[in-house]
């Protein structure tokens, strides 16, 4: 059977969806309460890490495949930037350009919202990505790439 | 409008939108990259003729808010920075197709090129510490690009070094809080002014030792060199290029000449700017002896480069250095005027004629799959143009007049006579000739002499790559000959930028 054993697995499926909700949770209330794109952005990925530790990589990729992981990642950085640039049409780069809304409301603090979904998608599909590509040298061990090295 | 974020901006777009189409248009990256550089080296241009100013990123002021500061010193630098990265590009598209993976080499490359812009503008002490571990970061992974053994252990080595001198500087930069409480390079120089006066501070002595040590490992400065004569070789021809051009230049010695002559006020006589100046005159005499003697018995083609890189750095950081020294000590100000000058103008020497032979190497190996000088001669029947350019590269840097080298070499050593350093400045003239003799080798081992086996099948490269090599020989000639015509366009407002401190405090705060 691949992956973990039962217990872990049905855990796994259990909290999984629960670990997404909390990071965006802390993605989308960054402005109001501790947290933010990073935390949050690394609570989400935590989820699919968990995945895949728990199934393996196939069933964390059917969930969230690569390419789309790639995305994300660039998408995330080029959304990042775009507000930035969005800053220059108000004279300075980064400019909070938004208005500033109403005090403790979830719409509020003008671009500080915007920017940590962003932040939030690159640093979770980064870490996801990071975590899968450390996946696939987990089997071959050191040895065995240097006797493929020398032969 | 300002347009000066849009040289960190532009890049890093290109960084991320060039993955992001790879995805679906494998060619996105050759197409983007030439294009996107092109943009930022017309924009360099441009900002050449450009008063100082100064951005507030986000509309606030500093020192609370984040400035891209952008005068003379900077402007000299961009137009380093952009100008090689735009020809290396063209470079790279005829010679990275034997390597796979290419959109994330653009994509590290632009990468590579925000860090360093984002360095040379960063009016803040942190900011300039982040570029350059984004600039550090993507150029760790080309350095690795053709994951061979070799080349991961290069890239490794180069990894290791760099995070040393990174925790160096952070370090640094924290002492610098801890003392000033501040991290805008404007505001901390005045609080170190208003502060200290002419008194030396341990704590800022530490903070500018582990300064000289982080920067200086970025320059490959001599007792902290030995990361770059593995990882400039083991790169790809256009990134070693680029790390030898102006990355060495752009995350090393102008964050030397910055946080010294404006942070830590060198210029102006601040308290321990003698023992900086001495530092800097000690590690450039270090590095021109090493690094020229080094050079002499390498047979790699591009290691000989590599180890000369390391003797040039120390010739640009001995004219910053004597500068240094001459203003610390209350000397004429003309001398200190001539050091500096004579500095930059080598640094952006080394930048033209540095990348010509890194890419003319390239260039070579691609032709004939060898950079064993053994294995190497005559190529001037079968390469005209490669051979030509290395030619005029050899004798640029080699310091034959009337090309550029000789020139710069020559402001350096009268300003070094003049500032009264005759024993530094009878060495420096002696390793001048000594990079003479490496490269005569160079040109009899490559260029001239008999025609090897693998010689005879090699033929003239694309010219796409040939190119290149002819813009870069040009501005070699150029910068020899036609110093009334840039001089005092974008050398003169660097050294006048550097020398004068409280000019960029008053331009910062304003």
């Amino acid at each position: 059977m691949k992956g973990m054993t039962l217990i872990v697995k049905t855990i796994t499926d259990f909290v999984a969806g629960f670990i997404v909700i909390f990071g965006a949770y802390i993605v989308l209330y960054g402005h109001l309460t501790p947290g933010g794109g990073f935390a949050g952005g690394v609570i989400v990925a935590c989820a699919f890490i968990l995945l895949m530790l728990a199934h393996g990589s196939d069933v964390a990729f059917s969930k969230l495949p690569e390419k789309v992981a790639h995305v994300m990642d660039s998408a995330g950085a080029l959304a990042f930037l775009g507000i930035g640039w969005f800053g220059m049409t108000m004279g300075f780069f980064f400019m909070n350009s938004f208005g500033r809304g109403e005090m403790f409301k979830l719409f509020s603090s003008g671009m500080i919202l915007p920017l940590n979904i962003a932040v939030a998608f690159k640093v979770g599909s980064s870490l996801f990505l990071v975590f899968s590509a450390l996946a696939i040298f987990r089997r071959r061990s050191f040895r065995a790439m240097i006797e493929d090295e020398l032969a | 409008m300002n347009l000066v974020p849009l040289f960190v901006a532009v890049p890093l777009a290109a960084a991320f939108i060039i993955p992001l189409l790879g995805i679906w248009w494998k060619k996105s990256g050759e197409v983007l990259a030439p294009v996107c550089t092109a943009i930022l080296a017309i924009m360099a241009i441009v900002q050449t003729g450009a008063p100082a100013s100064v951005h507030h990123m986000g509309g606030w002021a500093p020192p609370v808010g984040i400035a891209m500061v952008s005068d003379g010193l900077s402007t000299l630098l961009l137009i380093a920075i952009n100008i090689v990265a735009f020809v290396s590009i063209i470079f790279s598209l005829k010679y990275m197709r034997v390597y796979t993976g290419l959109t994330k080499y653009y994509a590290l490359f632009m990468l590579m090129v925000a860090g360093m812009n984002g360095v040379v503008l960063s009016g803040d002490l942190f900011n300039i510490y982040v570029f350059l571990e984004i600039a550090s970061i993507a150029s760790y992974a080309l350095v690795a690009f053709g994951v061979d053994a070799e080349e991961l252990e290069a890239g490794f080595k180069y990894l290791i070094l760099g995070s040393v001198a990174s925790v160096m500087l952070l370090f640094a930069i924290g002492t610098v809080y801890a003392v000033t409480g501040s991290l805008n390079m404007a505001d901390v120089a005045r609080e170190i002014s208003v502060r200290f006066g002419t008194t030396m501070n341990p704590a800022l002595l530490l903070a500018g030792a582990m300064f000289l040590m982080g920067f200086g490992l970025k320059a490959a400065l001599v007792p902290f060199h030995a990361w770059l004569p593995d990882a400039h070789p083991s790169a790809p021809a256009p990134i070693s290029a680029m790390l030898s051009g102006v990355v060495i230049k752009s995350l090393g010695i102008y964050a030397i000449c910055r946080v010294f002559f404006h942070v830590f006020g060198v210029a102006s006589g601040a308290g321990g700017s003698i023992i900086f100046a001495n530092a800097m005159i000690a590690f450039a005499v270090l590095s021109i002896v090493l690094g020229g003697l080094l050079a002499i018995g390498q047979w790699d083609y591009k290691r000989l480069l590599a180890y000369s890189s390391i003797g040039q750095v120390g010739y640009i950081m001995l004219g910053i250095g004597v500068g240094a020294r001459v203003l610390a000590t209350g000397g004429q100000l003309s001398v200190a005027a001539l050091a500096i000058l004579g500095g930059l103008f080598h640094l952006i020497n080394h930048a033209a004629f540095k990348s010509l032979l890194f890419l003319s190497s390239g260039a070579v190996q691609h032709a004939t799959g060898t950079r064993d000088m053994k294995q190497l001669g005559g190529l001037r029947e079968s390469m005209p143009i490669t051979s030509w350019t290395i030619n005029l590269g050899t004798l640029s840097i080699a310091g034959v007049p009337p090309f550029s080298g000789f020139w710069s070499k020559l402001i350096i050593i009268i300003a070094t006579i003049k500032a009264g350093h005759y024993a530094i400045a009878a060495v420096a003239m002696a390793f001048a000739f000594v990079t003479l003799a490496y490269y005569v080798k160079v040109q009899r081992e490559v260029v001239f002499g008999s025609v090897t086996k693998l010689v005879e099948k090699a033929r003239e490269v694309p010219a796409l790559m040939y190119v290149p090599l002819i813009i870069l020989a040009i501005v070699c000639v150029g910068f020899g000959l036609l110093y009334p015509v840039f001089g005092a366009r974008i050398l003169e407002p660097a050294r006048d930028a550097l020398m004068n401190g409280t000019e960029y405090i008053q331009l910062v705060l304003g």
